[in-house]
């Protein structure tokens, strides 16, 4: 029971950053459907990073230093989603294109690199498995707090995940302070509901809008280097990441657009999406039906936020519509 | 004594596309001084006033505030100057409160929301608002609305103030309570400028009047030294005594009645309470109201785009004097019945066209689906495109012009002449020139008066009082969802209709105050 | 006011945006081919220094990728990009109605899926049981209604509750690729696979398997034309989706158009899954699609929702994948290059409306006023 929930969590983890940093972009209004290209490039950049250190240390573990062996993948990964969140912005708030459509651009041009050069660094190592293997660097992130392994189930259940994990849970946890205690998160939540209002009211709209997106494309690609490192044991391999982005994208809508509401919808998904293999006396077939559920469960919640009604449960009124201040 | 410059425009124009909304401006507004704008529907006062709070930036031109020339390139610089700006359309964040809405965009130190609504219920109790800061902005009436726009200027601390139109919204104790805030500014040594059309606010408030016309500054004159006369003249040009020809109703019989007609919003706020009156052919019935009273309520109801919730609405047939009940009935039942409604709504290109389509297709919103075949038949309203374009005169390169790409009186000219064009036996029009010169203005007013002669039945929902009275054979007034009085337009003053016009609110307003 | 004194102003916002909507339809076409150039340059720039190939190499091997060796009389390669670009276009034609009733229908890919299967199912269960003639009508008519469930089930709940339909639609994606994967268990047994079935097959033009496929999306490309352009709904179609108050204003039933064209567009991705299926793999996988329901969507968009031009825009982003296909083969890269050319074509295009739609200003500063 308690390798299930933690192995829920572990699922989780990576829609959760992908969720929060949707979050944080859709309340900016915009609609981010290159996520899933965003998290695939996170994914790469910080393995990229990873595979270039351990080759520079001779690809021994007592010539790596675990301070730049965690901080050179992590910061090549916000680097490169950020670049792709850059991108996205300038197209959908300086060019004004339809977001939906450089969305999917995006996450075509997104998954295409992140498989891309993920082909070229398997071609490098050369193994006979289509995979990338970073279990060094893994094992650095994957340090676990201490006692984890002292303290029985509670050890197991809350001590014994990988940084990024806690990290995942802390960014939420402050995104949410952010956008509902502070001005900062006043001023985004404006930008997203009306931006003329905001615009009138002396907020740079645009400026909001490029570093919303920026920083939650950011956080978004964290899920991908969190997926490689700590669920993945440090192998990449193509289009292993799969479809949690747009998992991702799913879970704002089951959080109702509230981060702290994202941590807990993260582990509902990730229990979910590996309920079929603790269902007990399940044939293979039904245990397909059963990976159905998170993609089920998402649908009725839409359709019963959607039902509902209530002002505060529905999406930034301004999300996908584009803003030029001289309208008329 | 001197008076001291608060901010000054010099030859500021702005155009958007090929339209030119202010055309070489230049005026000054002095500290300790109420300066109303003044100027017809579209003659450019928002436009003019939108350069000052940066929203948009003149084409060409300077602004100079207390002397020095300043560059306002976003509401953010406007600020910076102390302009506060309280736009007719409010500018606030909906799922928002009060306090969110007025702290929102400004930068004084630490965010403390509990602060913040403290000095905001000493503004409201130093001015005599009442509000809630705590309230969503959804749950509240547009007058409420209002005051949150008020107090968010009031807080930033704005030196230099611009109303637009404030007062088309608010009660006459709202009025009033507005003008002694406004008055004690004043004193203070602000600057305030007023957007107004109404003359008697004018007259009552401001020290001074600028007059706009089409775009261009005609002039500023002290109140003191002026009468409405005088501005009424500066306004529109040359004197002109409207002389819209007014024809006695042929026998008029009874077409469309409406009895005790209610709707409800989804916050169970009536939008109409116990409306009844009859329509008769031939006649041309005038709705006046202050704006956003239920005029457009009333007209949906009776297209069936409103949800009815009380009453009847009941349609004569004046062959057969069959009578059709039209309550819950969609559009195109309405239609099937047999019953020719045509309806001119207030928003043109939103709902009585659409704008990317070319004028042709237009025509056949009404028609397209005669005859049984499924595909279209575009040769008819082609046919008919073509004869409005000639017979309004509609300015246009050719008929498979996108109406987006024409002016606004064109574009009425194309909607008016396609609800005529299916021989209606009730005519609706809401607001049909707003926004349109004088001579297309009165293309409107002809046709309108060549389907009365048909026997047609008009309601006709207008804002300008004297177009009312000159226009109409009978008056209805409507205030906050109910029928405050049906007059006779040739007997009927504009002092009457204003007295009606805001009859229901003074009751509820009695009855409102806490 | 000659007192007031006058100083240079400082700042002036250098470049300023103006809507424009005076543009004749030949500029703005002009523009998104300038555009398509300049992104087709910068994929041949990126892969000659990725490749160290000549320019001209590249588009030559491009060339090669996409139609084979024309010279040489052999046209596999040519029908393979025929057959890829019909599939493409099936799907791009499929999602546009929707569209152009703003209704973002992103689950072509799971209603293709759907109606694949129906086809699946028909061949294998009923295969030998009914004569040819029938056994086609069958298949073609339950993948046209799985089709067309699949995409009404999101179109209800768009028209009853305003439901999402972008993240609705996106979800029925996994939801038939569960039920594909599925079935795949069932019928395939341990392998999870199924090896072609034999019955049910669509016919073949002489032994040109893919001609018929080429031919039937032509085909749907003019009635789609003729439906968007010339039918009452397609007129329906465009009046909801440029203003709903305008709709009601003339007694459209939007609730029904959303449904109907649903249905169309559901019914539309049935018949593209039963060419794959029936008329093509004459099998099923859940990678039957592979992904095509997105890039249709981008598609439909570059080609302004006119059927024709995207039957230009679909060939051409099929030249760019098997193009860089053949590129990234010849030169050790990697296949998902073709991913990142499209990309990249595909962000020039929509990058370019807004040259379409504004015009940037350039401020030229003003001399010092005369007091």
């Amino acid at each position: 029971m308690i390798a299930y929930i933690v192995r829920a969590i572990l699922i989780g983890v990576p829609m959760l950053f992908g969720a929060t940093g949707e979050i944080i972009t859709e309340k900016s209004g915009h609609l981010n459907l290159g996520i899933p290209g965003i998290m695939y490039v996170g994914a790469i950049s910080g393995v990229t990073g990873s595979f270039l250190y351990e080759n520079a240390c001779g690809n021994d573990i007592a010539n790596m230093n675990p301070f730049l062996s965690v901080c050179i993948p992590l910061v090549c990964c916000i680097l490169g989603s950020m670049l792709m969140g850059l991108i996205y912005s300038f197209f959908t708030v300086t060019l004004r294109a339809n977001q939906n459509v450089t969305g999917l651009a995006i996450t075509t041009f997104g998954i295409g690199l992140g498989n891309f050069f993920g082909a070229s660094l398997i071609k490098l190592v050369d193994s006979d498995m289509p995979s990338v293997a970073l279990t060094k660097t893994s094992r650095f992130f994957c340090t676990k707090l201490p006692f984890a392994d002292d303290l029985g189930w509670f050890g197991e259940l809350f001590l014994s995940f990988d940084f990024l994990t806690y990290t995942a849970i802390i960014i939420a946890i402050i995104a949410s302070i952010v956008l509902t205690k502070t001005r900062v998160g006043l001023n985004l939540r404006a930008v997203g509901e009306s931006p003329a209002t905001a615009d009138a009211a002396g907020i740079n709209v645009t400026k909001y809008k490029y570093v919303a997106t920026c920083i939650g494309s950011a956080i978004a690609g964290l899920g991908g280097i969190q997926y490689v490192m700590a669920y993945a044991n440090g192998s990449w391999s193509n289009d292993a990441f799969g479809d949690r982005g747009w998992m991702a994208i799913a879970l704002v809508i089951f959080a109702l657009w509230k981060p702290y509401m994202a941590i807990i919808g993260a582990f509902v998904f990730g229990a979910l999406f590996n309920a079929n293999t603790y269902a007990v006396g399940l044939g293979v077939e039904t245990q397909e039906l059963f990976k159905m559920l998170p993609y089920v469960v998402t649908i009725i919640v839409l359709v019963f936020t959607s039902m509902r009604k209530k002002r505060e449960h529905q999406p930034p009124a301004h999300l996908g519509l584009p803003y030029f201040r001289e309208e008329r | 004594m001197t008076k001291q410059a608060a901010i000054e425009l010099q030859n500021i124009t702005k155009t958007f596309g090929k339209v030119v909304a202010n055309k070489d401006v230049s005026l000054t507004a002095y500290r300790g001084e109420i300066l109303s704008i003044l100027g017809e529907n579209g003659s450019g006062k928002t436009t003019l006033m939108n350069m000052i709070s940066g929203i948009y930036f003149p084409d060409e031109g300077q602004i100079f505030v207390d002397g020095k020339e300043a560059v306002i390139a976003s509401p953010k610089d406007a600020f910076s100057y102390k302009i506060g700006m309280i736009h007719q359309h409010f500018k606030l964040v909906d799922v928002f409160t009060a306090a969110e809405n007025i702290v929102l965009g400004i930068d004084d130190g630490k965010y403390n929301l509990k602060k913040s609504t403290e000095k905001i219920r000493e503004i409201c109790d130093k001015f005599g608002f009442e509000l809630d800061p705590e309230k969503k902005i959804y749950t509240m009436s547009v007058s409420e609305k209002q005051t949150v726009e008020i107090v968010k200027v009031l807080y930033r601390g704005a030196d230099i103030l611009v109303l637009d139109e404030p007062t088309a919204v608010l009660t006459p104790q709202e009025i009033q309570k507005l003008f002694d805030v406004l008055r004690r500014m004043r004193e203070a040594g602000k600057a305030i400028i007023i957007i107004t059309h109404k003359l008697n606010e004018v007259m009552a408030l401001s020290d001074r009047v600028a007059v706009l016309r089409k775009g261009e500054y005609i002039g500023s004159v002290n109140t003191a030294e002026t009468s409405e006369q005088e501005l009424t003249e500066m306004m529109v040009g040359k004197k002109i005594s409207l002389n819209i020809e007014r024809t006695e109703p042929k026998d008029p019989v009874d077409r469309l009645m409406v009895k005790g007609l209610e709707c409800t919003d989804r916050t169970g706020i009536k939008l109409l309470s116990n409306v009844s009156f009859t329509l008769r052919g031939g006649e041309i019935l005038g709705v006046a109201g202050i704006a956003g009273s239920g005029q457009r309520e009333l007209l949906e109801s009776i297209a069936g785009l409103q949800k009815v919730s009380s009453g009847e609405i009941t349609y004569i047939n004046p062959k057969t004097g069959k009578t059709e009940n039209l309550r819950d009935k969609t559009p195109r039942q309405i239609r099937d019945l047999g019953v020719r409604l045509s309806f001119v709504p207030e928003d043109r290109l939103g709902m009585g066209l659409v704008a990317n389509m070319d004028i042709t297709d237009n025509m056949m919103l009404r028609s397209y689906r005669k005859g049984k075949s499924f595909f279209l038949e575009r040769k008819a309203p082609k046919t008919l495109a073509e004869k409005i374009v000639e017979d309004l005169e509609v300015v246009t390169p050719s008929v498979s012009t996108p109406v987006r790409q024409l002016s606004g009186g064109n574009i009425q000219k194309v909607l008016v002449g396609r609800e005529i064009a299916a021989s209606p036996k009730v005519l609706m029009v809401a607001y049909p020139v707003r926004g349109l010169d004088i001579n297309s203005s009165y293309t409107i007013y002809n046709l309108l008066n060549e389907q009365k002669a048909k026997g047609v039945a008009i309601i006709f929902v207008g804002e300008d009082l004297d177009v009312l009275t000159e226009l109409c054979d009978r008056i209805m007034v409507i205030g906050s969802g109910k029928i405050t009085g049906i007059v006779d337009g040739r007997t009927a003053t504009k002092e009457e209709l204003g007295i009606l016009m805001t009859k229901t609110m003074d009751e509820s307003e009695g009855s409102g105050n806490e | 006011m000659s007192d007031i004194k006058k100083t240079k102003h400082s700042h002036e916002p250098l470049l300023h945006l103006v809507k424009r909507d005076d543009m004749k339809w030949w500029q703005a076409w002009l523009i998104r081919v300038a555009a398509i150039v300049v992104a087709l340059l910068l994929v041949g720039v990126i892969s000659m220094l990725l490749t160290k190939e000549n320019f001209f190499t590249i588009y030559q091997t491009m060339f090669k990728g996409t139609f084979g060796n024309l010279g040489s009389g052999s046209t596999v390669m040519l029908w393979k990009f025929l057959q890829k670009t019909a599939i493409l276009l099936g799907l791009s034609l499929a999602v546009t109605p929707a569209f152009k009733m703003k209704f973002w229908n992103c689950g072509a890919e799971g209603q293709a899926l759907m109606g694949g299967l129906a086809s699946m199912i028909c061949m294998i269960e009923l295969g030998d049981k009914l004569p040819y003639p029938v056994l086609i009508l069958v298949i073609v008519i339950t993948s046209i209604l799985a089709g067309a469930v699949w995409g009404v089930i999101p179109a209800v709940f768009k028209a009853q509750y305003n439901t999402n339909e972008t993240l609705f639609t996106l979800m029925m994606n996994y939801v038939a690729t569960q039920i594909i994967k599925y079935y795949l268990y069932i019928e395939g047994g341990g392998s999870n696979k199924i090896n072609p079935v034999a019955y049910g097959n669509l016919p073949t033009l002489g032994d040109n398997k893919y001609a018929l496929n080429v031919i039937i999306v032509l085909v749907l490309t003019i009635l789609l034309y003729i439906y968007m352009n010339y039918s009452k709904h397609g007129y329906e179609i465009s009046v909801v989706g440029e203003s709903q108050n305008t709709a009601r204003y003339i007694g459209i039933n939007v609730k029904k158009v959303v449904i109907r064209t649903m249905l169309v567009s559901g019914a539309l991705c049935g018949i593209v899954g039963m060419l794959l299926v029936s008329g093509t793999n004459h099998s099923i996988d859940p990678n039957t699609v592979g992904g095509q329901g997105f890039t249709a969507i981008m598609v439909s968009w570059l080609g302004q929702f006119n059927p024709f031009i995207m039957i230009i825009m679909s060939a051409l982003i099929i030249f760019l994948n098997l193009g860089s296909a053949k590129v990234a083969d010849t030169c050790g890269l990697n296949s998902s290059f073709a991913d990142i050319t499209v990309g990249i074509v595909i962000l020039f295009v929509v990058g370019c409306e807004f040259f379409i739609r504004y015009k940037v200003k350039f401020r030229h500063s003003k001399k010092e006023v005369k007091a």
